[in-house]
């Protein structure tokens, strides 16, 4: 047992539907490694990431597989220590700088209450973590920082406090929901490469869910294409840019822009791709039903 | 943008001064009752009935407002209704606030069963007219002060559980609860440190709504004659009073009209300018 996050054979339901969003999903992120998870709008890639946090949104329920986390299979514990188990390691960088930092509290404490608070921290220890960490975020001025109400940032500024405050507990693993698609593209291009800098000095393990394959070949090293819920296509990334395994995932590689040639004409995802593997979910569903 | 926040701090600023000015003197007024009157707002003077304010033609000095059929001063009588009116204003819009709001939050946080059952029961509860609940309420419980809070919060504790479950469960969709809920934060907490101040706001502007509101249910408890029972001078009692005689001594009404309007008025218009100053979203 290599990898820090396994999933294996998961499956989830909205609760009271018929169809699975999840369908049997395995996947896995060793120590250390990036693993990025793409998938057009819809596909389930934020369930998997909460799915592995343990905030699914109530409609959902898990209705086979298993999370292994550290080692740990978290939906065979009870809801108390599953908690504690994910906040001992795990950490999460939202996709909405807007709506991810509270706006009634400064952000100074919403970085080091959780120190304190849930890892029992000295107020002073975590105080110098976090201006440790907004240092290392490249926030001018931490101190300032600290006094300010989210309101008073920029969404950048805000994407960098998340990030320290991702990091401040020295997290094994971190789940990154399309950490930079609420920004604009120059702050995008700044904050992955902090977002890669921060993953390679602490050596984090990271599952970095996105729908740019441009992004997963700058900061990736595994890759997980989902459809519908399902796994389509799991490799190294080099592996894949060289030669993508799945008639879904070529089409998805043919219709991103290149850094190259950015004016390219893209082709659209054929629909004969489509209807092929809309057929494979179907014939995956039957068997599942059935066995 | 600057100019528009300017505006904005601007207008909530005199909006806070003049309706915070008026309650404050109001306030002023109830406390310092027994020393600033001058008269005593229940005796009788039959010789000096229907005095009409200083300005007017036959008015005596020493009645600055003018006096009612039985000869008490309109202005002491104010004065000292004010009393009532602020009592009942504090404890049943704090009381209405502190039940409604603690439902509303558990509803909208805990959502499931929980939010069920207290989603149905102000469904139900809003379907009886306000009004006849409140009479038959006082009916019930026979009047007083006790009474009409009581009365208050069973009415309108679902004002503030509907609007703050609302605004809980907007809140607990936003990503820095995912956040709080991953490092680990328990429920007591997520409540208190994340959904709790973010809905404050709110509950002050319904708050001082509220205030504003319980002045008006007792005024007209008041009215109906349903109120305190004992002779402490109301507004409510007083416009029922001069309603009798409006044409004859139209002071008796309009002043202690005058005086619930401006003071139901500066309750809602102060939450309104706390909502603008301290909602830091909107700051
Ligand atoms: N709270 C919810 N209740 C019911 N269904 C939901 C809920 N959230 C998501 N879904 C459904 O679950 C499926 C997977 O959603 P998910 O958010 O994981 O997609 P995604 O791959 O992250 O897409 P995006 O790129 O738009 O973020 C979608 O079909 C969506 O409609
Ligand atoms: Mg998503």
């Amino acid at each position: 047992m290599s990898a820090f996050l396994t999933i294996r054979n998961l499956s989830a339901m909205l609760r009271g539907g018929t169809q699975r969003v999840l369908r049997s999903v395995d996947l896995s992120v060793e120590a250390g490694e990036v693993r990025g998870l793409v998938g057009e709008s819809g596909a389930g890639k934020s369930m998997i990431g909460k799915a592995v946090l343990g905030i699914l949104p109530s409609a959902v329920t898990v209705v086979e597989g298993e999370i292994l986390l550290d080692g740990k299979n978290l939906l065979a514990m009870p809801q108390k220590e599953r908690r504690r188990t994910i906040g001992a390691v795990a950490a999460l960088i939202p996709q909405d700088p807007l709506t991810a930092l509270n706006p009634t509290r400064r952000i100074g404490r919403q970085i080091t209450d959780r120190l304190v608070d849930i890892l029992g921290w000295s107020k002073a220890d975590a105080h110098a973590r976090a201006l440790q960490l907004l240092h290392e975020v490249q926030i001018e001025n931490p101190e300032r920082v600290m006094a300010s109400y989210p309101h008073e940032l920029s969404g950048g500024m805000r994407q960098r406090v998340l990030i320290a405050s991702a990091f401040a507990a020295n997290p094994k693993m971190i789940i990154a929901d399309e950490p930079t698609t609420a920004l604009d593209v120059t702050v995008q291009k700044q904050i992955l490469k902090l977002i890669r800098e921060m993953q390679a000095r602490h050596g984090t393990a990271m599952l970095f869910v996105t729908h740019d394959l441009g992004v997963v070949s700058k900061v990736c090293q595994k890759l997980s294409v989902l459809y519908s819920g399902k796994v389509v296509e799991d490799r190294a990334v080099s592996d894949f840019f060289a030669a993508p395994g799945h008639a879904y995932s070529k089409a998805l590689l043919a219709a991103t822009p290149k850094y190259t040639d950015p004016f390219a004409s893209l082709l659209p995802v054929d629909e004969a791709v489509i209807a092929a593997v809309d057929e494979e979910v179907k014939a995956a569903d039957r068997e599942w039903r059935h066995g | 943008m600057l100019d528009g926040r300017g505006a904005v701090g601007r207008k909530a600023s005199w909006r806070l001064f003049l309706s915070g000015g008026w309650l404050v003197l109001i306030a002023l007024l109830a406390v310092a009752a027994p020393l600033i009157s001058p008269h005593d707002p229940l005796e009788q003077d039959l010789f000096a009935g229907r005095l009409p304010p200083i300005w007017m033609d036959g008015a005596d000095p020493a009645y600055l407002l003018g006096t009612d059929s039985l000869g008490r001063d309109v202005l002491s009588r104010i004065i000292h209704g004010s009393r009532v009116a602020l009592t009942v204003a504090l404890i049943a819009g704090l009381a209405t606030g502190f039940v409604g709001s603690a439902l509303g939050l558990l509803a909208g946080t805990l959502r499931g069963r929980t939010d069920l059952v207290i989603s149905r029961l102000v469904d139900i509860w809003m379907a009886f007219p306000p009004v006849l609940f409140a009479i038959l309420l006082i009916a019930v419980l026979g009047t007083g002060l006790s009474s009409i809070v009581i009365a208050i919060v069973v009415i309108d504790w679902t004002r503030f559980c509907r609007v703050v479950r609302a605004e809980a469960m907007n809140q607990s969709k936003m990503d820095y609860i995912a956040s709080a809920v991953v490092a680990g934060q328990g429920r007591a907490g997520i409540l208190w440190r994340e959904i709790g101040p973010n809905v404050l706001p709110t509950i002050v502007a319904l708050l001082t709504l509220e205030m504003g509101i319980a002045v008006i249910v007792e005024a007209i408890l008041s009215f109906v004659n349903l109120s305190i029972s004992t002779d402490a001078p109301t507004w409510g009692g007083m416009i029922a009073e001069g309603r009798t005689a409006v044409y004859q001594a139209w002071w008796v009404l309009v002043f202690p009209l005058v005086v619930l309007f401006l003071t139901v008025l500066s309750f809602s218009q102060l939450g309104e300018g706390l909502k603008d100053r301290f909602d830091p979203v909107l700051r």
